[in-house]
């Protein structure tokens, strides 16, 4: 049985590798990555080995820790757990519990990160080639460092997917979860610091605090064993164990409950009446704006930009306080908005029938999705941009910086209505679990966004080098100049993007459905 | 029936492709204005491909669709215009509500607003959906996001409607409401074409059926000729082929299994 869970789960890897290229570079680049980290990670822990017991006693727990932490983590705030092998589809199947988790830690090592981290933990062994007996130690105490990590990425996002269950709280959350990412720089940035003040004689201590956690207590096993204190060496494997052993525990009944209780369900929203459909204008491109209006307040996915953007201006503070690139905040904003058209077709999905199967010009169709977004994204970028220049006290600058945004916005709008007529990905669903990666889609977006984002660089340059030179010099009538030029530029790269736009959409439209029909 | 009137829906020499796979091979299909047409098949015989060719939804690698005699893919914007989609298997914007998602149908087929607001709390009525016309699609039952779907094809007052599997999920007394408002929609001239599995429901309901398996069509005409005296459920299965029997399953008999 568990032989056949990680045979599925290779077939099932393969599989997608034969269905898209995407996937296949993909695949490349990660294990390219993966290979890079792992080669400098065995050159790191070779360098260590030579160095002596108190410091490799230090580094080893501490780095352990970390790695474990960030199996536990990660998933949970960033790239989702892999859901090739989603517990709930074998609800129906006479598996034996026992089997089912072998199995699936198991298949959790097959993949880019979970053969690096096998590695990397094999590698950990090299550390004590000086000790023997610590050496012969390290190889169980890595294989339960191993499982500790794997088994505890399964926990919490099984923990996490029974809490959000709900759609609401699921909305809520992933909204909630991008700040301590967003927050991540200036913690880092911070934790830095800390480690730097503490010095050599630190890395002992933290390696020994480490050590007590349930996340580094099996690294440190053989360090103990190394250094002869076998007392302490038994007191953390106990640890260990015990902290493997809850893990499994709390990844079982999270199972049991999610084979018998499916997600979903809550309580149902309400919109009454017919919101922006009875505000703006009764046309096809007025119906198109309405519909994207509320999608922006709605859809957890539109809304996030519109939350994130202020806590952009917190960060910057936060990171850079009395950094003059606060001012940023502003252009950054008009960027972000207008280039969330370009994921437009792609988070409608397989809905855009609508707009297809109806008489709906290709230009009404863009310049619904335009306005939408101007409604929002010109009275927030400015507002950002007011508030930002306020913050700096360089509200001198305003007119100079309102030119950059505004000029920004329009060009990535423009630019962004070409790229969603020609390009459409898998995007996550506003329904899916926000745990959950959507495969394959990652290439495809990032192409397209990089391709996107030098257009939109390159057209917005010469508001932005105007822009620049008129806040460094100080000059009033420069900043009124970049102001005019960003206008200028912004609008005519709008309405050319606009156009350009609506005439490869009316050309690729059903092929755009045909692709997004298949996701 | 109007003899001169052109056929609701003219399918010429209908090609597709995906990758190796031929889904559709020429399928050749008039549907007469006025008719209550059932298109039956086994599961991949191609009547999702071929309904979304029909109607604008993906482009055939060769032939041609002609709705009421435009040219739909010469002419989109106009022939678009002459029908109501209901297709299977995609997404709606469920972030609307009920009521919202129809309107936004009949403001994009260019209905004016008073228009398209009226005759959507017409539907919601009539679909039984008044209760839940506040509420987001994304929390309807599978039923109601048929009907929902349902009401938004039908509220530009089309005079042909292309239906893919519209009973699938949905209860029994909603599916004899929608028969019903079907049914008078095509005794008031309308055209209705409609997918499905089940024989029995095509039977009763159309009259005229096309029998469509491996991408071509095997069978095609009014249901009594299709059906050449049998019923259509044993009718199909002999075009279509590939009945087993159960035989070789002698070992789920729970008889033999009392040792």
């Amino acid at each position: 049985m568990v032989a056949h869970l990680v045979r599925l789960k290779l077939t099932l890897l393969l599989n997608g590798l034969r269905r898209s290229v995407w996937q296949q570079v993909g695949l490349a680049f990660a294990a390219l990555y993966a290979l890079g980290l792992l080669v400098l990670g065995v050159v790191g822990l070779v360098a260590l080995s030579t160095q002596d017991v108190a410091l490799r006693a230090g580094v080893v727990p501490a780095f352990g820790a970390l790695l474990v932490l960030g199996w536990w983590v990660v998933p949970l705030v960033a790239f989702g757990v892999d859901a090739t092998l989603d517990p709930t589809r074998f609800a129906t199947y006479p598996v034996p519990r026992r089997s089912l988790l072998v199995g699936l830690a198991l298949s959790g090592v097959v993949g880019v990160p979970g053969v690096a981290t096998a590695v990397l933990c094999l590698a950990t062994v090299v550390v004590w080639w000086h000790e023997p007996v610590a050496a012969l130690v390290a190889v169980p105490c890595m294989a339960l460092a191993l499982a500790t990590a794997v088994v505890g990425s399964r926990a919490t996002t099984s923990l996490g997917a029974a809490v959000l269950g709900r759609r609401r709280v699921r909305e809520v959350l992933v909204v909630v979860m991008v700040l301590p990412l967003m927050l991540l720089g200036p913690i880092l940035t911070g934790l830095t610091g800390v480690v730097t003040r503490l010095g050599a004689g630190g890395v002992d201590r933290l390696g020994e605090v480490a050590g007590w956690t349930p996340f580094g207590a099996a690294w440190a096993v053989p360090a103990l064993v190394a250094q002869g204190q076998w007392g302490g060496a038994a007191l953390r494997l106990l640890i260990a164990l015990v902290t493997l052993g809850v893990l499994v525990a709390v990844w079982d009944r999270a199972l049991t409950r999610a084979a018998v209780e499916p997600t979903g369900g809550g309580e149902s929203a309400r919109a009454e009446g017919l919101g922006w459909f009875g505000r703006l204008p009764g046309t096809p491109t007025g119906a198109i704006a309405a519909r994207c209006l509320t999608y922006w307040r709605r859809d957890p996915r539109y809304s996030m930009a519109v939350i994130t953007l202020p806590l952009l201006l917190v960060v910057f503070l936060v990171a850079m306080p009395g950094g003059g690139m606060v001012v940023a905040v502003g252009p950054l904003a008009g960027m972000i908005f207008g280039w969330t058209v370009s994921a437009d077709l792609a988070y409608d999905g397989s809905a855009f029938w609508m707009h297809l199967s109806a008489p709906v010009p290709a230009a009404a169709d863009r310049w619904g999705r335009i306005v939408s977004t101007l409604v929002v994204g010109v009275p927030g970028s400015v507002v950002l941009t007011v508030a930002s220049a306020a913050l700096a006290h360089r509200l001198d600058a305003l007119p100079a910086l309102l030119g950059m945004t505004l000029g920004l916005l329009l060009v990535a709008l423009g630019c962004a209505s070409v790229v969603s007529a020609l390009v459409v990905y898998k995007a996550r669903q506003p329904g899916e679990n926000p745990f959950s990666t959507p495969q394959g889609a990652s290439m495809a977006a990032m192409t397209s966004q990089l391709a996107g984002f030098t257009g939109v660089g390159l057209l917005a340059s010469p508001v932005l080098v105007l822009g620049v030179v008129a806040m460094v010099r100080g000059s009033w009538l420069l900043g009124l100049l970049t102001l005019v030029l960003g206008l200028g530029i912004g609008v005519v790269v709008l309405l050319l993007g606009a156009r350009i736009g609506a005439r490869t959409l009316e050309r690729r439209a059903p092929a755009l459905f045909a692709q997004l029909a298949s996701f | 029936m109007d003899v001169t009137a052109p056929p609701a829906v003219r399918l010429t020499g209908l090609w597709r492709r995906f990758g190796t796979k031929v889904a559709v091979g020429g399928i050749d299909l008039e549907v007469p204005a006025g008719s209550f047409y059932g298109l039956v098949g086994p599961n991949g015989a191609g009547k999702t491909t071929t309904l979304r060719m029909a109607t604008g939804l993906l482009r055939p690698d060769a032939g041609t669709v002609l709705v009421e005699g435009v040219d739909l893919w010469a002419d989109p914007i106009r022939a678009k215009s002459l029908f109501g989609v209901l297709p299977d298997g995609v997404r709606l914007f469920d972030r609307l509500s009920g009521r919202q998602l129809i309107t936004y149908a009949g403001l994009l087929h260019g209905l004016d607003r008073t228009t398209a607001v009226a005759r959507t709390d017409d539907l919601l009525r009539a679909l039984d959906l008044e209760q839940d016309a506040a509420t987001l699609v994304v929390d309807y039952s599978a039923g109601m996001t048929k009907k929902v779907a349902l009401a938004a094809a039908m509220v530009h007052a089309p005079r042909l409607l292309v239906l893919d599997e519209p009973f699938e999920a949905v209860d029994p007394v909603s599916a004899a409401n929608i028969r019903e408002i079907l049914t008078a929609f095509v005794a008031s001239g309308g055209t209705v074409i409609v997918s499905s599995h089940v024989m029995d429901l095509v039977q009763r309901m159309c009259d005229h059926v096309a029998v469509v398996a491996g991408g071509r069509v095997l069978a095609a005409g009014t249901v009594d000729e299709v059906r050449a005296g049998s019923t259509l459920e044993d009718r199909f299965v002999q075009l279509v082929g590939g009945r087993s029997a159960g035989e070789g399953l002698e070992w789920l008999r729970t008889s033999s299994a009392s040792s």
